[in-house]
């Protein structure tokens, strides 16, 4: 479970007060708003990647507010992949598990699996140059998904896609669901993309939470 | 210090670029062909006429002179150490530039300039009076920098550095933020995720850095005649041959200097072009995503 206890993030003069939330284990959560709402800002909080002002984080029964990014137990999928462009698909999927400091042959094993779910094994050696939208979404994903996080967010996966790709990672991102019973958070603006996937929706309006 | 959060949003270059077509802009174009090509003309008769001036014969006998030799030789030394320090010191300051907010860093932007926008000739007269200071001369009697080599690099360092610190600063910037910080979810610490994710990314800004100022470094003439004085086979770099030579009236050999030099320069600002293309590239497919 994801929890949020009256939190509270300034970003310039822009401000989240007393926000508090609790994202069931394993659901799917989908975060509405307009842009500008905050949803972005509250993501990145959640992530470590921007500091909060009062309040706490917490991921399972563990405190993660004042933890670096990296120890949170969180994968994040932004909205365009931000994959490295100097880094092969199999570097990509690998990439967390070197930082983390895996055995070569579980990092193979381990990115190997991830390319056959994704449907990536044919583009193992290639760079992100000249990759479809889903390609890179899908590369982006086993990259967040590598090293078993407890929670993907993810940062409005779908909204640079064409329809048929949409679908796919839809798809995709279902079946990751169902074989991993990961805890998600997706942000997006679109309702329909929202009722499709998640099984609670949340709304931010003027920095506070609605359901 | 807060991380800078802006993320590119223009154009591309190629996408921004059009071929000509002459249908009924014909005049337009023709307007600015003509008032283009008067400079771009005058380059290359400048080039011509150095070329038609000198021959085959004059390089060769400038190159056998063993003053020219020297310069050639200290000439590449110094660029080479000027670029290397001017990457060690702008590296760190285009990314911090780049990437955070913090108190004073209109004042440092607007420091970092000086070089650029003030005359060649009075970074080399305040670094001449920076090394009559106590400290300095103190320095000096164990280490001589005024009228030696050393202040040749510092010379040529502290111009240089400036333009490598204005396109590492730019690089930086157009270096997606979120890639970082991704790799920061994926167990980096923000040193990690630079090495790992924005060092690679910025290779090719780097390099244009390096080319840029190691160009700007062999042209540096100013600062050197103040600092380092013009003194055959100590102080003489390549421009220096060419103000010596001239001041004794040999124009040939100062005109072979002159095409080395420029031969160069024309070299090092294709890698530039070449370089930067592909950062643009690079820059461009991270836009998007």
């Amino acid at each position: 479970m994801i929890s949020l206890r009256h939190i509270t993030i300034q970003a310039g003069s822009f401000n989240l007060r007393d926000l508090s939330m609790e994202i069931p284990t394993g659901s799917h959560t989908a975060l509405m708003g307009r842009t500008g709402s905050g949803k972005t800002t509250l993501l990145e909080g959640i992530c470590g990647l921007r500091s909060i002002r009062s309040g706490s984080i917490w991921i399972g029964d563990r405190e993660v507010t004042n933890l670096p990014p990296g120890q949170r137990g969180i994968g994040l999928v932004p909205q365009d992949g931000a994959l490295f462009d100097h880094l092969t698909v199999r570097q990509h999927l690998e990439f967390a598990l070197e930082v983390r400091g895996w055995a070569l042959e579980r990092r193979e094993t381990r990115s190997q699996e991830l390319a056959e779910w994704l449907g990536l094994t044919s583009l193992m050696d290639r760079l992100p140059a000249g990759m479809s939208g889903g390609e890179r979404q899908r590369v982006a994903l086993g990259r967040a998904l590598a090293f078993h996080p407890p929670v993907l967010c993810l940062d409005e996966p779908l909204s640079a896609l064409d329809d048929q790709t949409r679908g796919e990672i839809v798809a995709v991102l279902t079946e990751i669901r169902n074989r991993t019973g990961i805890t998600i958070l997706h942000i997006t603006h679109n309702r329909s993309e929202a009722e499709r996937l998640a099984d609670r929706i949340l709304h931010l309006r003027d920095g506070r939470l609605e359901s | 210090m807060s991380p800078r959060s802006d993320t590119p949003s223009s154009p591309s270059i190629d996408e921004s670029r059009r071929g000509l077509d002459l249908g009924s802009d014909r005049r337009f174009l023709a307007a600015l062909i003509l008032l283009g090509g008067t400079y771009v003309s005058l380059l290359l008769a400048m080039v011509a006429a150095d070329l038609f001036y000198t021959t085959p014969g004059h390089l060769w006998h400038a190159l056998g002179s063993p003053e020219i030799r020297y310069a050639i030789r200290l000439s590449l030394l110094s660029c080479t150490l000027t670029t290397l320090l001017s990457l060690w010191v702008a590296v760190p300051i285009g990314y911090l530039m780049a990437r955070f907010e913090f108190p004073g860093r209109a004042f440092l932007d607007a420091l970092l300039d000086i070089p650029i926008v003030l005359p060649p000739l009075v970074i080399g007269l305040s670094l001449l009076i920076l090394f009559q200071t106590a400290p300095l001369r103190a320095l000096e009697t164990v280490f001589p920098v005024t009228y030696a080599v050393p202040s040749v690099i510092l010379a040529q360092f502290m111009v240089a550095c400036a333009f490598a610190v204005r396109t590492l600063r730019t690089t930086f910037a157009q270096i997606n933020p979120r890639q970082e910080q991704v790799a920061m979810t994926l167990g980096c610490n923000r040193a990690q995720a630079f090495w790992r994710v924005v060092l690679p990314a910025a290779r090719p800004g780097i390099l244009t850095a390096a080319t840029l100022a190691w160009a700007r470094a062999l042209g540096e003439f100013g600062p050197i005649l103040v600092f380092s004085g013009a003194t055959r086979m100590k102080t003489e770099v390549l421009p220096t041959t060419v103000f010596l030579e001239l001041s004794v009236g040999r124009l040939e050999a100062a005109v072979a200097v002159s095409l080395l030099m420029m031969g160069s320069a024309v070299v090092a600002l294709l890698l530039v072009r070449t370089w930067s293309g592909t950062g643009l590239a690079g820059v461009s497919s991270l836009r998007n995503g």
